[in-house]
């Protein structure tokens, strides 16, 4: 079980420069996880510019970017095993890769076809859009983990704004009193919209709001791969194993912990939004600064784990596995119209087996054009 | 009707929104304006944008994120005495509300035998088309219908967006107000830069006719009247009304078209089961079953969870469709 932590004191590993900072301790990656941890960031960073060009192009729907946030993401989905889950929001493109999502799917998602919603295999919940209903599903599903006697974490994803809402408070209550093994991620990128975080919460810190719930509340440095990293894996353990159990007294429990990983949107909200209006030009460079990408490339060029060679290679394999992905989203045939009645219930009823039927003698009668138009 | 002659802007929907808005809170001190992003952003649609300079920071109130907390607290400014007109930013949105739009909103005034009352407009862009992802396309007017004590409005011009709305910040009742965002920018009118009202519960005829009534509201009347155009091309003179109240209903309006006409069809974009096609439907039968010359025809969304927009257009209600009704209903 690891130390608790005071949610004041902001954990980082990692200074801007990519050096280690006085007295931090570095996690124990292999060399091997490093590299993946970096391509993953360059891979989600690429993806990102041409998600939104795609979007500019008019072959996608509104996108929400990730430019800026892909050391939370990353740092905390390798920081789990085979049997753990992520349940994320709208904007975790790159935790879902790293937990196996194919970018292929990702895309068909945001180009507004369902079937992106199934990511095969993978221990990944369905995106939430609906801010903060997910956390109560993370924690629906901790709590079942563990009253089936599995041995899995349940890591959350949400935003600032996200503390917010009921569904927030509800599900970090519920993950209190029965002490079930969930992470709440919150990746406070200090917008929500046009929502600045002070606005949302007159906390001084949102990890602190872990307290109330009765259990741990940690801050990172969500722009630390390294550092978050490391704050994940203390909080699976303890979600895994919490060592001896406590008693039932209030502020007791055990097994949950809320991170807070402060880091950055750098672009929109999503394509539909211009946050010219409502931040300006020098907050987004002074957020710049902390980029995690060089931060982590400074590091492992130091440490002689990447060159100039390895690093272009890098380049390269995520420019080619960007694109491979995009063209298999847009070879995929679009979705056939009788798919939207086919998974409302297990079985069609008659009323929707009716309705499907209308539906094709419309398009028979009057062709798909016509229709459409 | 308020006017007279004034000047006037040439305004789509959204800036009528916003137009209205505007001249309401210049009317009466006690209305604000409150939301996610509906400050300095001006609101996602930009529905609010340029309130917040006009008006300051205790007027147009940017809030945290949280429906419940919107529309209750609302509630409490409401009963008072502010006219409180919160935005929910997608009507997709308003689920966590619901519980207080429901169980207090519209029972306030019942329950306290009218010693606090809620003057609210809950305002919420709504409808589908535009592409959008999920949970931002669906239109569940009906549910808001149901309510008893709820007002629900839905307008399809701009000349009548700024008068209903005009119309539901000075009720003395909860409205909820839903905006068909497919035409927020469709098209433009012009709207007069006086203050104005459109009353709430009177349906507008947009298109007479004597064959056959369709009865539409929102963003289906457009494709409704492109319809019944076509239609007449061929003979078949439909005749369009628009509801824009959906509570209280211009019941009176709906049966005085079918007893001319003796056919109906009904469009909404909303799912058909539980939809309110079936509620005017009831309506005609009752009061005018002896007029019915043919089956009454609905055209809705299907049965099923909004799609993601590969497959929307499919199951948006579009004029073809409407067409194709409207034609089976004449020659049944
Ligand atoms: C219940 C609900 N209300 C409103 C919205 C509209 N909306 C989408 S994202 C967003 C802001 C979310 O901010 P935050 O939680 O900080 O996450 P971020 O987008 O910054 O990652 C809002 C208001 C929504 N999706 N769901
Ligand atoms: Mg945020």
């Amino acid at each position: 079980m690891s130390t608790h932590r005071d949610p004041r004191d902001r954990v980082q590993v990692l200074d801007e420069d990519g050096g280690v900072r006085e007295g931090a301790t570095v996690p124990d990656i292999d060399e091997d996880s490093l590299t993946e941890m970096y391509r993953e960031m360059r891979l989600a960073r690429h993806f990102d510019r041409r998600a939104v060009s795609l979007q500019r192009q008019g072959r996608m729907g509104t996108y929400p970017p990730l430019s800026g946030q892909e050391a939370a993401q990353v740092g905390s989905a390798m920081a789990l095993a085979d049997e753990d889950w992520i349940f994320p929001s709208y904007r975790e493109h790159a935790a879902a890769h790293v937990r196996g999502v194919g970018l292929d799917s990702t895309l068909r998602y945001w180009m507004g076809d369902e079937r992106g919603n199934d990511p095969d295999d993978a221990n990944v919940f369905p995106v939430a859009v609906p801010i903060a209903t997910q956390i109560l599903h993370a924690t629906g599903a901790a709590w079942a983990a563990d009253l089936t006697g599995d041995d899995a974490a349940f890591l959350c994803y949400f935003g600032d704004g996200a503390t917010s809402e009921g569904d927030f408070h509800e599900g970090l209550n519920f993950a209190g009193v029965f002490d079930v093994p969930a992470v709440f991620f919150c990746n406070n990128n200090q917008w929500a919209i046009s929502v600045p975080r002070e606005r949302q919460s007159a906390s001084a810190t949102l990890a602190q709001k872990a307290h109330a719930y009765g259990f741990e509340g940690v801050l990172v440095d969500g722009m630390d791969p390294l550092a978050v990293y490391q704050v994940t894996s203390d909080a699976v353990s303890k979600a895994k194993d919490p060592g001896p159990a406590g008693d039932d007294a209030p502020g007791r429990a055990t097994r949950p912990t809320l991170i807070e990983a402060i880091q950055y949107r750098f672009g929109a909200h999503t394509t539909a939004d211009d946050p010219s209006v409502y931040r300006d030009d020098d907050e987004v460079e002074r957020w710049k600064r902390k980029d995690p990408i060089p931060r982590l490339e400074a590091y492992l060029r130091e440490r002689g784990i990447l060159d100039d060679e390895s690093v272009d290679a890098i380049g390269e394999s995520v420019e080619s596995e960007v694109a491979s992905a995009i063209d298999a989203a847009e070879r995929t045939e679009r979705p056939a119209p009788a798919e939207m009645f086919d998974h409302v219930h297990a079985e069609r009823t008659e009323r929707l087996d009716e309705q499907a039927a209308h539906l094709e003698r419309l398009r028979e009668r009057y062709g798909d054009e016509e229709l459409l138009e | 009707m308020s006017t007279q002659e004034s000047n006037t802007q040439n305004l789509t929907l959204v800036q009528a929104v916003r137009d209205g808005l505007k001249s309401e809170m210049e009317r009466d001190d006690d209305v604000i304006v409150l939301g996610e992003d509906v400050g300095k952003n001006g609101g996602v649609f930009r529905a609010t944008e340029g309130l917040y300079d006009a008006f300051g920071g205790d007027r147009v109130i940017d809030t945290p994120l949280a429906e419940s907390g919107i529309i209750g607290t609302s509630i409490g400014m409401a009963a008072y005495g502010l006219r409180p007109v919160p935005e929910m930013q997608f009507s997709g949105f308003m689920y966590p509300a619901f519980d207080q739009l429901v169980s207090h909103a519209a029972r306030l005034r019942t329950r306290s035998r009218g010693r606090f009352t809620c003057p609210m407009v809950v305002r919420a862009p709504y409808g589908g088309g535009i592409r959008a992802p999920e949970h931002h396309s669906e239109s569940k007017e009906a549910i808001y219908t149901h309510e008893a004590g709820l007002k629900v409005v839905v307008p399809s011009t701009p000349y009548d967006t700024k008068g209903l709305l005009a119309a539901a910040i000075r009720d003395p009742d909860p409205v909820v107000f839903l905006e068909p965002k497919l035409i927020y920018r469709a098209f433009r009118e012009d709207v007069p830069e006086e203050p104005y009202t459109v009353e709430l519960g009177e349906a507008a005829v947009r298109r007479e006719g004597e064959d056959l009534s369709v009865f539409t509201w929102g963003a289906m009347t457009r494709p409704t009247l492109e319809a019944a155009e076509s239609a007449a091309e061929d003979g078949i003179d439909a005749e369009v009304i628009d509801l824009r109240t959906l509570s209280p209903m211009d019941t009176d309006a709906i049966v005085e078209s079918f007893k001319k006409t003796g056919r109906a069809v009904v469009v909404h974009e909303a799912p058909k089961t539980g939809g309110l096609a079936g509620e005017i439907t009831a309506t005609i039968q009752t009061e005018a079953l002896y007029y019915q010359e043919a089956p009454i025809a609905r055209v809705t969304g299907f049965d099923v969870p909004y799609p993601l927009y590969a497959l929307e257009d499919y199951y948006m209600p579009e004029d073809t469709r409407i067409e194709d009704a409207i034609r089976e209903t004449y020659g049944a």
